[in-house]
């Protein structure tokens, strides 16, 4: 049995305790705004931890270099300057909100560790450019990491389980990692590339099923320039129909993933089948909800989920939120900062709103 | 003549050092890849060309549709069993194809110009790689009515959500800091970012020139833009 415990040593990682400096995501920020604005929250009001949400704080390039318009040492210049602002802020743990970024600051940390020339170089460019120096933050976590650290003190602040309200069963559901959590440096994740337990350990804690589907470890179908260039989105969605043809059988509940752009990729290709072949992967004709692992959390909070931005999915969260029980205001669904009515959206013609 | 000038180039940068050691050729790349599935790709292959350090078949590859496929999941880097990564290969080839304008000979490569205008010209404009007002709509059916409602109404829901829309401070999608996007551009400049987008931009203006098709300053009204951007052969399937 030790020597069991000493294998599965090598699938944990370090994960700061407190004082953390927040990167916001670019995709994360642009499909899902009010899922860093939870995360948050939930540190601060929730766990009283410090963390630092920097206005200075801008993209670390990564869209733009794995699509390869940016080359690798003005990307690693870029992180530099990123973590010159964590130093400014008197901080040594720096969060990325985005699975792109968790990628990028960690293949740029392990680039420096192989190659010292690099990170000489690195200093010397961000020097040139900028007159700032820069030291390397001690930890890296990704925010649903920091959430999966404190899955059991946020349990006992939780209003809800994921638990069916009706038949008393645990939620089915589908844990989609994103490929640059674990795929690229697996010791930089929970549980390694083979078995990431990020989000299953969250879904188990609170009351879950994880699903063990076939293409679980598949990657969404993002690609990159694969979705960013209109001729090239059939790369994307093939990816994404493979893996709801696979999960389908297994009955979701629903779906959550700590990407934002797996997150956002998974409800709109379901919406775009839908209306292309009239297919969805749900008994209802209105396909399987896809959350971010904040909405999840902050879901089972009992926060507002209009509050939370569940009204900006494609595929409708009622469905999920009267399984649990949870409590909602359909008035309120559509109602702006201003607290004017702004309208609701046009229906599609195939998918069930 | 070309006395293995490419695989020196190639060799120059560390991704390449890092990702392409004693490769077997197992295959377990390609086994693994949601880009080999798709296309008519196949990362093993690659790395047994470059490891063979045929420069005619170098600058063949460079030239290619091949090279563009690949989606940078890096499924390769998990499962390689000599800790290899053609994902890295690729991009280290992407960028030699850039530099040395054979990507305007494919279909696929030619979409650089379409991607740097956008995300390219984003990073050092505004210094995110996407924002709200440029997912539009027409660009974007794919997205939906809900996306259509989020994107009309985008500073209403954006606030009501916690953010900051396009305003200073804190918060998202706030405006990023007159001083952020002056070092931007500045590390840009100094570390070749610049280079490389004024690289792809000129390469693709003299192809544009060939093909007949014109470009100008914007996307909007583009042909150039808008035939890179929606070109497909049909032929990249198996």
């Amino acid at each position: 049995m030790e020597i069991k415990k000493h294998y599965w040593n090598e699938y944990q990682k370090e994960i700061a305790d407190n004082n953390y400096f927040y990167e916001r995501s670019c995709i994360r920020q642009t499909f899902f705004p009010g899922s860093e604005a939870t995360f948050l929250k939930i540190l601060r009001q929730e766990l009283g931890k410090k963390i630092v949400d920097d206005p200075k704080i801008h993209t670390c390039t990564g869209i733009g270099y794995h699509s390869d318009v940016v080359p690798f040492d003005t990307t690693m210049t870029i992180c530099a300057r990123l973590f010159s602002l964590m130093n400014g802020a008197e901080l040594k743990n720096y969060v990325p909100s985005c699975v792109t970024s968790f990628g990028i600051f960690n293949e740029v940390i392990e680039t420096w560790k192989h190659f010292p020339e690099e990170l000489e170089k690195t200093r010397e460019n961000l020097r040139n450019a900028t007159g700032r120096e820069f030291e390397i933050p001690e930890n890296i976590a990704h925010p649903s990491d920091i959430i999966y650290k404190f899955r059991k003190e946020l349990k006992l602040k939780m209003k809800y389980q994921l638990v069916n309200k009706v038949t008393g069963k645990p939620l089915k559901v589908v844990e989609h990692i994103g490929c640059h959590y674990s795929k690229i440096f697996s010791e930089a994740s929970i549980g390694g590339a083979e078995f990431p337990h990020v989000l299953a350990g969250m879904i188990e804690e609170w009351g879950g099923e994880v699903i063990d589907y076939p293409e679980r470890r598949h990657c969404c179908g993002f690609g990159f320039r694969n979705y960013l260039v209109m001729a090239n989105r059939g790369y994307s969605i093939a990816n994404s129909k493979k893996k709801f043809e696979s999960m389908k059988p297994y009955k979701p509940d629903f779906i959550v993933s700590n990407c934002p752009g797996c997150a956002m990729f998974m409800d709109k290709w379901q919406y775009t089948i839908a209306e292309m072949e009239g297919i969805t992967y749900d008994n209802q004709g209105m396909g399987i909800p896809v959350l971010t692992y904040e909405e999840m959390t902050g879901m089972l909070l009992g926060y507002n989920p209009w509050d939370i931005g569940l009204q900006i999915h494609q595929v409708q969260t009622e469905q999920l939120l009267d399984k649990i029980g949870i409590e909602y205001d359909q008035k309120d669904k559509y109602i702006g900062k201003s607290g004017n009515y702004l309208g609701v959206p046009e229906k599609p013609k195939n998918l069930r709103v | 003549m070309y006395m293995a000038k490419l695989y020196e180039l190639l060799l120059k940068d560390v991704r390449f050092r890092e990702g392409l050691n004693a490769c077997m050729n197992c295959g377990i790349c390609t086994a693994i890849c949601p880009a080999a599935e798709f296309y008519k790709y196949d990362p093993r292959q690659i790395c047994n060309l470059v490891q063979s350090k045929d420069e005619e078949k170098i600058e063949a590859l460079l030239k290619s549709e091949t090279i563009w496929y690949c989606g940078q999941c890096m499924s390769c880097k998990t499962r390689c069993p000599r800790g290899n990564a053609p994902a890295l290969v690729i991009s280290v080839l992407r960028k030699l194809s850039q530099e040395l304008g054979y990507f305007t000979e494919s279909e696929k490569g030619r979409q650089q110009y379409a991607i740097n205008r956008a995300i390219g010209e984003n990073i050092v404009s505004i210094g995110y790689c996407v924002t709200v007002e440029k997912i539009v709509p027409e660009m974007h059916p794919e997205q939906g009515p809900v996306w259509e409602w989020f994107y009309n109404h985008a500073e209403e829901v954006v606030d009501r959500l916690g953010g900051n829309y396009k305003k200073e401070g804190p918060g998202a999608l706030r405006i990023i800091p007159k001083e952020s996007i002056d070092e931007i551009q500045k590390i840009f400049q100094v570390t070749g970012g610049t280079k490389l987008h004024d690289n792809i931009e000129s390469f693709s203006e003299n192809k544009s020139l060939e093909l007949g098709i014109t470009s100008n300053k914007s996307i909007e009204g583009n042909d150039y833009f808008m035939h890179v951007f929606t070109e497909n052969s049909d032929h990249h399937q198996k």
